[in-house]
């Protein structure tokens, strides 16, 4: 096991490779660009496949056919990119295809900026395309984290044949680290007697399909799908607590900011304010029984996003009305600073008046 | 103890290595480290920073918006940064490209004039590793083998020929500010 110092980007990348991934197929956009520079890079030394497609849609198809055939496969992009695979995602589900997309947000809507954003919340734990369906999201908080999720959604993949998104923030993907890459991790290559790989006779053909013309038929097939997405619900959910057990004040923050407001708790703490952090670590699905039963105890809830405020409907339902849930986030690429959720987290705890004005961040 | 240091000059200064280099060295040592570099739609010339933190606990946020350590490599860097060092902080100027005086008068400042060192040693393009060395002396954060190790590793064995001349500039660095 040797210690590297890496980047986010290209530590997902080798941690896919060292999970089985033998095809990548993607398409340029800042700022993941190292995701596949590294996986053309790679891929061609173990024996894989790196193809730069035309588009993101081909890329995602591309995902669709080696996923089909029973492949390790994965691809990764950036918020406008994301949007032109969600066809091909909500293909992926329908068929029943497992894989794993990343997505490296940046600012939006529209082609918005380049800095670190997490404004595709809604669209990664809601499906994101067409039809009743869900895809577990892993959101890593340091690039170490980031290898072992990686990890875990190929394994996740397979066993529920869906696709698995990793939602990482600019700033993850960018960041370097240093990073305990395992030599050869144990790859859990499951049975996949359903991939089309050619039909030889001996059993039946493999149809990958996600057409069903006879509403019945697609009934039937929604409902499997829905009993599966409980499964991974009530199997799969993950998230970290720190100083929850006393805290007054429960602060939830996912990905890069659980670290900004982990240094800002640290220093709340210190002035005697009782705050606490719940981190999910899935974000589909959601860890809502740790929030409720904080919310026992709690007095109240800060969510902290680099978004307009969309976790915050989840953290809400958890809570469901019992105790006040409030809101801190920056957008457009702007990036909360540790003073300015200090300065929430006073405010939340009733120790700084909210007419105050916010200093202005970094 | 925390470190949070600020390296910033144009692109092709070599700000981001340094701050590499120093991260690389910290892991070696075994401390928690962050390197963190602005992106953008940058290009040679433009502007370029990164933030690294060294520590001996687990590392929050991994943004240095207000660093302990700012080195500041040209004139625009030590325009937009130099308000925002921690009272108390150390602020490291390139005297070479910077011809106004930093104006804080609640930090420690050093003049150190990469370039010109640099040159006489031979090789303008190691003005970094001059900064790095003086760096290192006042702060004595990471042994300097550390750091030659580092600049090593990420040379790799092609360009093993380049490191007597960045040793000699991190040993000039040293000796500018002792």
């Amino acid at each position: 096991m040797a210690k590297l110092l890496m980047k986010g980007n290209e530590a997902i990348a080798e941690a896919a490779i060292r999970a089985g991934c033998r095809y990548f197929f993607g398409y340029p956009i800042t700022p993941q660009n190292q995701i596949p520079e590294y996986m053309s890079k790679r891929m061609p030394q173990v024996g894989g496949t790196f193809l730069q497609a035309e588009s993101e849609v081909s890329a995602i198809n591309m995902v669709y056919g080696a996923a089909g055939a029973g492949a390790r496969v994965m691809t990764s992009s950036s918020g406008p990119g994301i949007s032109l695979k969600q066809e091909g995602i909500s293909y992926l589900v329908g068929a029943q295809l497992p894989c794993v997309i990343v997505n490296i947000m940046r600012g939006g809507p529209g082609l918005g900026s380049i800095q670190p954003s997490q404004g595709d919340y809604y669209q990664a734990t809601r499906g994101g395309g067409h039809g009743d369906y869900r895809i577990p999201v892993f959101a890593p908080s340091s690039v170490g984290e980031a290898v072992t999720l990686t990890q875990k959604a190929f394994d996740m993949a397979d066993k529920y044949r869906s696709p698995v998104i990793v939602l990482g923030d600019g700033m993850i993907g960018q960041m370097m680290e240093p990073v305990d890459l395992p030599d050869s991790i144990e790859i859990n290559n499951v049975d996949k007697p359903w991939a089309a790989v050619g039909w030889d006779g001996t059993r039946p053909r493999a149809i990958i399909n996600s057409l069903y013309i006879d509403p019945s038929v697609l009934e039937r097939h929604n409902i499997m799908l829905q009993e599966k997405f409980a499964q991974i619900e009530s199997a799969e959910m993950d998230y970290g607590a720190e100083l929850v057990d006393d805290a007054d004040l429960v602060v939830v923050a996912y990905g890069t900011v659980a670290r900004i407001a982990r240094s800002a708790i640290r220093m709340a703490r210190a002035e005697g304010i009782k705050a606490g952090m719940i981190r999910p670590i899935t974000l589909w699905p959601f860890p809502s029984d740790p929030i409720a039963k904080a919310a026992e105890t709690a007095k109240a809830f800060l969510t902290v996003e680099m978004s307009a405020g969309q976790m915050i409907d989840d953290v809400r339902l958890a809570v469901a009305g019992r105790k006040p849930v409030l809101f801190y986030g920056r957008t457009g690429g702007m990036v909360p600073a540790v003073r300015d959720v200090l300065h929430q987290i006073r405010i939340a705890a009733g120790a700084a008046d909210p007419r105050n004005p916010l200093e202005e961040a970094i | 103890m925390e470190k949070r240091i600020l390296i910033a000059g144009f692109g092709g200064q070599g700000v981001l290595l340094m701050g590499q280099l120093l991260s690389k060295a910290g892991m070696h040592e075994d401390m928690e480290v962050c390197w963190m570099p602005s992106y953008g739609p940058e290009m040679r010339g433009g502007e370029a920073n990164c933030g690294v933190i060294l520590a001996d606990e687990p590392i929050g946020s991994p943004l240095v918006a207000e660093p302990d350590v700012a080195i500041l490599m040209n004139r625009p860097s030590l325009d937009k940064f130099e308000p925002s060092i921690t009272p108390g902080g150390v602020l490291l100027y390139n005297s070479s490209l910077i011809d106004v005086e930093p104006k804080r008068s609640d930090v420690k400042i050093y003049a150190v004039p990469c370039n010109d060192i640099a040159v006489k040693i031979g090789n303008a393009r190691v003005a970094n590793m001059v900064m790095l060395g003086a760096f290192n002396a006042l702060t004595n954060l990471l042994p300097m083998d550390s750091l030659l190790d580092a600049l090593r590793q990420t040379l790799g064995a092609g360009k093993e020929r380049l490191i007597p001349i960045n040793q000699q500039a991190l040993t000039a660095g040293a000796e500018s500010v002792a």
